[in-house]
């Protein structure tokens, strides 16, 4: 017979946030930067199927690192959420604090739970208003916790070394083309060195307010992109190193 | 919405219909599970009368007149019947007004939803499929005399055309050519619409017979109304091509709806069509 162990609340915690912790830094980063007309959402991800950023209603975007099963779910949960508040109400009662809200309730319950493994993710809400000053970006992590970030945020894999390379370039109400470069660079910047990633790699959407619809979610093709980001040097690009490839499938192939 | 969590059944794939969703979730915002007490209804609320379409290379019109009636009352005289779905389709409603504009609500939250969620947009005839599935879940309030006729028109982008399609109360669903309309006065419009529509219309000239033909349907049909010169109101009209959907602007709509009204002026009844095909009296 085994003898029951005694955890410590802290270090039973502790254990769940290192977990959780240890999942989402082996994705890549997503980086999310308010621009004049908007917020832009930049990620590197080869595939044009798995989308990490992704439109939730009119005027609100979601974006997400870690296990791509998990922020899926919450994704479609949002966008149910969203329609059917549209629905039962009307369009401009469905704001991006309410859903923050409820990701950061579902996600809080879900870590400090026993039963359940923790989400290993993060999540990005954003949302637009009629003017730069009401702009809103959330981020949510694992635990539940919600920050409401200004200018620019990141979350995933190297969040810190990225953040920093913004946190010295970035500049309050640049143009659509000025945040891109930015966000781009700050991507592929590491310590090591300053990678190009190719424009095929790049999943970019924004939150666009002189966009004539309604639903002012829209991303950005490769052409677009490659448009907007002009002339980025050589583009001969190291290819990024495989991360964990012995781990088990967490994003899209990050 | 007590509880700020968001519910299990939220968090369930595998589902990308946003009214079989509502079906389980909340069932009592779908407009067709209401008990209606038995008994006719129909004269309870406001009716929407004629909407009218019709296609021309490279896409298609979607038009309606701004009446409502309640029996001989005339209940609203700028009512809205003509509404886009998605980006590429538009839906226009006649039948109890009530009913007609919460499905409309219902049916481009059902196709946003669908894009939203899977990423891609249904295809023409799958659009058409879930209205017709809709309007089926209407039938019992249909027959105490409550019905929704919908017609629904859009810009089929791997066809590369334009497709119209009418409905049944039952939700039978049926693909039209050309053109059609719906409504107390459609067969005033379409018999208009039969002798000015011709296949070679422009955007421009489409718009105009569509307008012509809603002249004609209130000219013999009380419950259709006519151009309002006073008021300065005018048909609802929506044209869909390959570049998206869009409801012409009032000025627009209103400097076609006055040539049409200042040719009436010395021919009441319209344009003459030839007596036999070949000649152009237009």
């Amino acid at each position: 017979m085994s003898t029951p162990y005694y955890v410590s609340p802290e270090q039973l915690m502790k254990d769940r946030a290192d977990f959780a912790r240890k999942g989402i830094s082996r994705g890549r980063s997503v980086v999310a930067v308010q621009y004049a007309d908007g917020v832009l959402f930049v990620s590197e991800n080869p595939s044009q199927a798995l989308h990490k950023v992704s439109e939730i209603y009119d005027r609100i975007a979601f974006a997400a690192v870690g296990r791509y099963n998990e922020f899926e779910n919450l994704r479609i949960a949002g966008v149910r959420l969203a329609d059917m508040r549209g629905y039962a109400y009307d369009r401009r009662d469905v704001t991006g604090r309410g859903l923050a809200n409820a990701y950061a309730q579902t996600l809080g319950t879900i870590f400090s739970s026993g039963g359940e493994k923790p989400y290993e993710v993060e999540l990005f809400v954003g949302e637009i208003g009629d003017a730069p000053a009401d702009d809103q970006l959330y981020r949510l992590t694992y635990d539940g916790q919600v920050a409401d970030e200004h200018g620019y945020a990141v979350m995933g894999g190297a969040a810190d070394v990225v953040a920093g390379y913004l946190k010295e370039r970035y500049a309050e109400g640049a143009a659509l083309e000025a945040a891109l470069q930015v966000a781009v660079a700050a991507l592929g910047h590491s310590e090591a060195d300053d990678r190009i990633i190719p424009v095929e790699d790049l999943e970019v959407a924004v939150l666009d307010r002189t966009r004539t619809q309604p639903r002012k979610f829209s991303r950005l093709s490769p052409a677009r992109l490659e448009a907007l980001l002009g002339d980025r040097g050589a583009a001969v690009s190291a290819p990024a190193e495989a991360d964990g490839s012995d781990e088990p499938p967490v994003a899209p192939p990050a | 919405m007590g509880d700020p969590r968001l519910p299990a059944a939220f968090l369930q794939p595998g589902m990308s219909s946003f009214s079989d969703f509502l079906a389980e979730q909340a069932p009592d915002l779908l407009p067709g599970r209401r008990a209606v007490p038995q008994g006719h209804a129909g004269d309870l609320a406001p009716h929407g009368t004629t909407i009218v379409a019709a296609t021309f290379p490279g896409g298609v019109v979607m038009a309606g007149d701004r009446r409502a009636t309640m029996g001989n009352i005339i209940a609203q005289r700028d009512i809205e019947k003509v509404f886009p779905a998605d980006e590429y389709s538009a839906v226009g409603i006649a039948g109890t007004a009530g009913l007609a504009v919460e499905m409309v609500r219902l049916f481009q939250t059902e196709l946003e939803h669908y894009e939203k969620i899977e990423g891609t947009t249904l295809s023409m005839d799958g659009k058409a499929n879930r209205l017709a599935t809709l309007i089926r879940s209407n039938l019992g309030m249909a027959m105490q005399g409550l019905a929704v006729v919908p017609l629904f028109a859009g810009f089929d982008l791997t066809s590369d055309q334009g497709r119209i399609f009418s409905y049944d109360v039952t939700g039978g669903r049926y693909e039209e050519t050309a053109f059609h309309s719906v409504g107390s006065g459609s067969l005033f419009a379409r018999g208009s619409l039969k002798k000015l529509y011709r296949e070679d219309l422009d955007a421009t000239g489409c718009v105009t017979a569509v307008v012509q033909a809603l002249y004609d349907a209130a000219d013999d049909d009380s419950a259709t109304g006519g151009p309002d010169l006073t008021r300065r109101i005018f048909p609802v009209v929506q044209v869909i091509t390959a570049d998206g959907g869009r409801r012409l602007p009032d000025t627009e709509v209103a400097a076609i709806a006055d040539a049409v009204i200042a040719g009436r002026m010395t021919r009441p009844d319209g344009p003459a069509a030839p007596l036999t095909t070949g000649g152009d009296a237009r």
